[in-house]
């Protein structure tokens, strides 16, 4: 991993921890976030965390920006020993694999994609060397994940599949990026995973539907009461394949207040899962039986 | 004190000076794309100039006044009548219970911004009422205004007196338009003669241009320096491991089409990025229409802040000058 820093204009640096996605790269651009955040630097404006790299917005005035690209520089020492661990949650979250409604929509885009003549989920199967689209489900759902990046539009989550690199799940994003996705799509793209919390534009493979809300700007929603996004980098995400009826079930708790999604507390310690990934894994999931 | 909506033109929503703070969630500061002409707007009414007004792109809204209230309008130039007699631009003039503000076909400029004495006052979402459409969140109901609205605005200031802006205080723009850029982000990704290119290429604003980004096409295609794509990026050499933009970022799509980011960027997505528009441009975007010519000129971090400060002084002088 080799750390890069740049200006964004005269208001932003952006850090990056490495080109390439890894647990090890998230860790470190979170324990500089937080380390950025616990400085308190005057000027700092946000500090937005992102899969492997941060950014902060700063106000040129308060603080110069050789200044503030200094002070980031000294917290990287710091960041490098931090702990990688979290005290965090995971959540089960219901996934109706090939809807109806990512169907339609994944068919009206077809010409966007690279292959016009399938499914998203024939093409995402075919080329990570699924004999189905059934196997290629459950390996979808079979492992949990890890929400390393909050964000493009309102509270939507990017996952990281918690297994090992050769197992990992990779597509390509649209040749074109759509101009509709329905709303919490589950999607994928790159070596990500992601829920789309908003109706909109969209360059992911479709896989299917949740019927959680995970973003709600009135707060009504029960779950959502205390803030408008359901989602944190460091969550740990369980796929649940769900049918028609149970979609509808679950789509209705959720509008009537009466859902509450199955969350457990959990450590994520980073040494412990590179030691033992399944062992690290059986046990962040057994955690949700006592829910 | 209301007003209500008569027609809403193209797209007219209620925005202040933004909610920042939310951006780490996918949720934009947003707010005015002009943020000058926002200001100068409240300015001439008497309001703080964070009070929350309407910003109406390519076509006027008409707004029948409930009550009598000071309005101010700037930005774009485009006729502005009351009850049919003209108004000028960047003053603030009277509108009487009962009277119409409509306006004309819209001259030069994008986007106006009308300033009421008092101030919109919808409820805040998260401390600001800007809308935020994509999120539903903030503004009238989450959207874009639509006939039949009833705005409510808030009392005026003690302050609230008509006024006119002395127009030589404004920035000259040059023409064609530029966009100045400092180069950074992923722009080590470009090759040096398509990194030159960018800069002596001329661009056009595409039809695809709105708060979240401004599309730019005309410019030749980037080439990229080669590398074996890293894990997790996508096959694409414009691809990146999805990373968190910025505001004013330039984002391009398979090494064709400059995205610039606007109030409403989204946080960050996986497209490389080749640097940023200076804060002190990030205005004149707002105002720029369909097919306007563009340049981008390449600046460096000293001629950045300098560019920032002048505008800063150049607001102070309007402030003192209305105070």
């Amino acid at each position: 991993m080799k750390t890069r820093y740049s200006y964004g204009g005269d208001e932003h640096i952006f850090v990056e921890m490495d080109e390439e996605m890894s647990l090890d790269a998230f860790f470190k651009s979170l324990a500089m976030n937080n380390a950025a955040r616990e400085a308190n630097i005057e000027g700092v404006r946000e500090i937005c965390p992102a899969n492997a790299s941060f950014q902060v917005r700063y106000d040129p005035e308060v603080i110069a920006p050789d200044a503030m690209m200094a002070k980031l520089k000294e917290l990287e020492k710091k960041a490098e020993n931090a702990e990688k661990r979290l005290e965090t949650r995971i959540i089960e979250v219901p996934v109706f694999y090939q809807d109806p409604w990512t169907h339609d929509c994944v068919m009206r885009f077809r010409e966007r994609h690279q292959d016009p003549s399938g499914t998203d989920l024939d093409y995402a199967a075919r080329i990570n060397g699924y004999d189905s689209v059934e196997s290629f489900i459950e390996a979808h759902h079979s492992a949990p994940w890890f929400v390393s990046m909050v964000g493009f539009v309102s509270g939507l989550p990017f996952l990281y599949q918690l297994v090992e690199r050769d197992k990992q799940i990779e597509v390509p994003k649209y040749l074109k990026p759509r101009t509709d996705t329905p709303k919490q799509t589950v999607g994928y793209g790159g070596c990500f995973s992601c829920i789309y919390s908003v109706r909109g534009a969209g360059g992911y493979q479709m896989f299917g539907i949740t019927p959680l809300t995970i973003f709600d700007a009135d707060q009504k929603v029960s779950y959502l009461k205390d803030f408008m996004v359901f989602f944190k980098p460091g969550d740990i995400v369980k796929w649940k394949p769900i049918d028609r009826a149970e979609y509808d079930r679950i789509l209705k708790a959720v509008e009537d207040g009466t859902y509450q999604p199955r969350i457990a507390k959990v450590t994520f310690d980073l040494e412990e899962f590179n030691g033992d990934m399944e062992g690290t894994n059986a046990k962040l999931m057994e955690a949700l039986n006592d829910v | 004190m209301t007003f209500e909506v008569v027609k809403p033109g193209l797209l007219t929503t209620i925005q202040d000076l933004g909610r920042p703070g939310y951006f780490h969630l996918g949720i934009p500061e947003g707010g005015a794309m002009d943020r000058a002409a926002m200001r100068i707007a409240n300015m001439l009414v008497g309001n703080p100039e964070d009070a929350a007004g309407l910003e109406a792109v390519f076509i006027g809204p008409e707004l029948t006044f409930n009550d009598d209230t000071l309005v101010a309008v700037c930005g774009a130039e485009m006729p502005i009548l009351v009850d049919g007699e003209a108004r000028d631009g960047w003053s603030s003039f009277m509108v009487k219970a009962g009277q119409t503000l409509k306006f004309g076909f819209l001259k030069t400029g994008a986007r106006i911004y009308i300033a009421f004495a008092g101030g919109i006052d919808t409820p805040p979402a998260l401390g600001s009422r800007a809308t935020y459409p994509i999120g539903a969140l903030g503004g009238f109901e989450g959207r874009a205004l639509a006939a039949g609205d009833v705005v409510p605005v808030g009392a005026a200031t003690s302050n609230a007196k008509e006024r006119t802006l002395d127009k030589s205080l404004l920035a000259e723009l040059p023409k064609p338009a530029e966009l100045r850029v400092l180069p950074g982000l992923y722009w080590h990704r470009l090759t040096e003669a398509s990194q030159d290119q960018f800069f002596a290429d001329e661009w056009k604003v595409a039809p695809e241009a709105d708060r979240m980004g401004y599309r730019f096409r005309g410019g030749n295609p980037m080439e990229f320096v080669e590398r074996e794509q890293p894990f997790g990026a996508g096959s694409d050499p414009s691809n990146i491991v999805d990373g968190c933009y910025s505001y004013g970022s330039i984002q391009v799509p398979g090494g064709t089409e400059p995205i610039v980011l606007h109030r409403d960027a989204v946080s960050g997505g996986g497209y490389f990025t080749i640097g940023a528009i200076i804060s002190a441009d990030m205005d004149l975007i707002g105002q720029l229409q369909p097919n306007t010519p563009v340049r981008f000129v390449r600046v460096d971090m000293d001629k950045a802040l300098t560019a920032r400060q002048e505008r800063k002084d150049r607001l102070q002088k309007i402030r003192k000058s209305l105070s």
